[in-house]
């Protein structure tokens, strides 16, 4: 079967970019256009570290082939930060040591942005509920919990 | 000293990796890749006992991308070292097996390959001539007159100075039963764990223009590995130049030296950069796990708390290999008793070999296991001796210039002062005889 051009939004960018058919997402942004921040951890949708946006949905890139994500609005941890500025769950992530090898940390923090956007003031349990497709195994759980609660404060009063 | 002095201890100190994780821009060694790398897929045996026979790649080789396949006659030092570098003999495990698998996942030939996909359809392709042995996967049943034997040297556990196991005498344990007026026994037991990385093992091998080649790896021993890469591929240590980075995870299971020397080797067939990561399957099944472990305690105890003796068994599966095991049941042995004052210890810790995949290096691997079972034997000391669950620790509890049963004579106790420190966090308030107890200053016993 013959590569295809596809048109998409990344980061903010429209792009065209050419795929052989059934290339992941995944595939795309970390070995065809460079963007690595997108992580590997299974390749079979279990671990979370490859989590995009979609049109703000989270999604596994490792499962989702690009023709599926034509026209649409792609998201990945690179397109985060605004005229060199942190994005706040970033920041907090960072300053609240939410971290620890990092290999989560991209995944975590997209399905936060997701999470933040639609509700701005999660409960705990809504904060547990939506980082529950996402493995850390230095087992941070805790600390990530309270971040993303910290980070919505953040967002909240600064009025975003 | 004031703190205030201090300008790091006492304080929050931002991470340095952190922006890097939280921007994406902390690269691990996956991310790197460079013009015309080449993919390594490993074949591997899908038995857990088997006589290799043969190995066809015709059809592996009729594959689009195929490169070229590697066996161990492809290896010049065929030998997994790093206990030689430990200096624990003997050399028992092949870095791609010979005539023999002993463990599903055992690798047994590498495929190089233009792309990822090419490489999986030809190790897909590869035909193995298996002639499948008895298989034995549990520590006590390996070591059975009739178990099939995995070792040439005829016997399913690890020769410790001329003896079947790792053995410490202390005192006479036999007498110690006799006065005693408990005998309290229990078995326990751990199953292996695997540390599941978020991010698999995996390395990059890039020839250089000076002959050198370059190895990025996620290794959690840098050192080590070149060494063993170096004596496995039979080069001088400066014709390697490893570069290490961020782990996404280790706790242990990145120290064995298992993806560096075979695709370095690749590496240097082709003279092409070879990308060699294992798939969450691999990392899963054929990588090291945490051992198993099986634990019988026998305990004579005094109507006061006292343990005067204490008789030990215990079992590692080592797996189908050693790995790092031989000398994690030596730290076990060493601390299997526990930080106790007790004047009769037996122990008798094996290391046994099994069909299973090999165990290796995990979190104070050896003393964990050993810790478990011997807290679970203390709670269940003071339940049958009708004692609260403190009172039995400290009325046991070592002190500094006590003899530990493998003859080291106690110098850095804290059990007591860390007892006391616990139970006062969580409110739990101790009888005056325990709060003025002190590791440095024993009591006229």
């Amino acid at each position: 079967m013959q590569a295809k051009i596809i048109n998409l939004t990344l980061n903010g960018k429209n792009i065209d970019v050419m795929v052989s058919p059934m290339t992941t997402l995944q595939v795309l942004l970390r070995e065809n256009l460079g963007y690595t921040a997108t992580k590997i951890g299974c390749r079979q949708g279990s671990c979370g570290s490859c989590t995009v946006l979609i049109n703000g949905e989270p999604m596994m890139s490792c499962l989702l082939p690009v023709e599926d994500v034509a026209g649409q609005d792609v998201v990945t941890l690179e397109g985060l930060m605004v005229d060199g500025e942190l994005h706040a769950i970033q920041e907090t992530f960072f300053e609240t040591f939410a971290i620890q090898c990092g290999y989560c940390t991209p995944g975590m923090i997209m399905v936060s942005k997701a999470l933040l956007d639609k509700n701005p003031y999660p409960s705990r349990e809504e904060v547990i509920n939506a980082l529950a497709g996402n493995y850390c195994r230095c087992t941070g759980y805790e600390p990530i919990i309270q971040a993303v609660i910290e980070s919505a404060k953040r967002m909240n009063s600064v009025g975003n | 000293m004031s703190t205030e002095t201090l300008n790091v201890v006492g304080k929050s100190k931002l991470r340095r990796d952190g922006l890097g994780h939280v921007t994406g821009k902390t690269i691990y060694v996956n991310d790197i890749n460079f013009p015309d790398m080449l993919t390594l897929k490993m074949v591997r045996s899908p038995v857990p006992h088997a006589n290799l026979k043969g190995i066809d790649f015709s059809e592996a080789e009729k594959v689009t991308g195929f490169v070229r396949a590697l066996t161990y006659e492809d290896v010049p030092k065929n030998i997994y070292t790093i206990l030689t570098l430990i200096g624990v003999g003997p050399d028992e495990e092949m870095v791609l097996a010979e005539d023999k698998v002993r463990y599903i996942g055992e690798p047994i030939a590498a495929i190089v390959a233009e792309t990822e996909e090419s490489a999986m359809e030809a190790v897909s392709r590869v035909r193995l001539d298996l002639e499948e042995l008895p298989a034995v996967f549990d520590v006590e049943d390996a070591l059975k007159p009739d178990a099939p034997i995995l070792k040439d040297w005829g016997t399913n556990y690890f020769v410790y100075e001329g003896h079947h196991c790792r053995r410490v005498r202390f005192g006479d344990v036999e007498k110690g039963f006799q006065q005693a007026q408990f005998i309290i026994e229990d078995c326990y037991q751990t199953t292996p764990i695997e540390h599941a990385p978020s991010e698999t093992t995996g390395c990059i091998a890039k020839p250089e223009a000076d002959g050198r080649i370059t190895v990025y790896t996620n290794t959690q021993a840098l050192f080590f590995t070149l060494d063993n890469t170096a004596i496995i591929l039979q080069v001088p240590f400066q014709k390697l130049h490893l570069v290490g980075g961020t782990v996404g995870g280790g706790f242990g299971g990145k120290v064995d030296v298992i993806v560096e020397p075979i695709a370095t080797l690749a590496a240097m067939k082709t003279n092409r950069p070879v990308k060699y990561v294992f798939s969450r399957q691999e990392e899963m099944q054929a990588s090291s796990s945490r051992g198993a472990w099986r634990m019988y305690f026998k305990d004579g105890v005094m109507k006061d708390g006292r343990i005067i003796a204490r008789q030990i068994t215990t079992y590692a599966d080592s797996g189908a290999y050693n790995r790092h095991t031989p000398y994690a049941v030596t730290k076990h042995a060493a601390n299997i008793a526990g930080p106790y004052r007790i004047p009769n210890v037996w122990i008798d810790a094996h290391c046994v070999y099994t069909n299973r995949q090999p165990g290796s290096a995990m979190r104070g691997f050896g003393v964990t296991p050993a810790s478990f079972a011997l807290e679970m034997q203390m709670d269940k000391i003071a339940d049958q001796v009708g004692l609260d669950p403190w009172a039995i620790r400290f009325i046991n509890a070592y002190q500094n210039g006590d003899m530990k049963p493998h003859r080291k004579i106690v110098e850095d106790a804290t059990l007591i002062e860390v007892m006391q420190a616990a139970a006062e966090m969580v409110g739990h308030d101790l009888p005056e005889e325990y709060k003025s107890m002190s590791s440095w200053a024993r009591k006229e016993d």
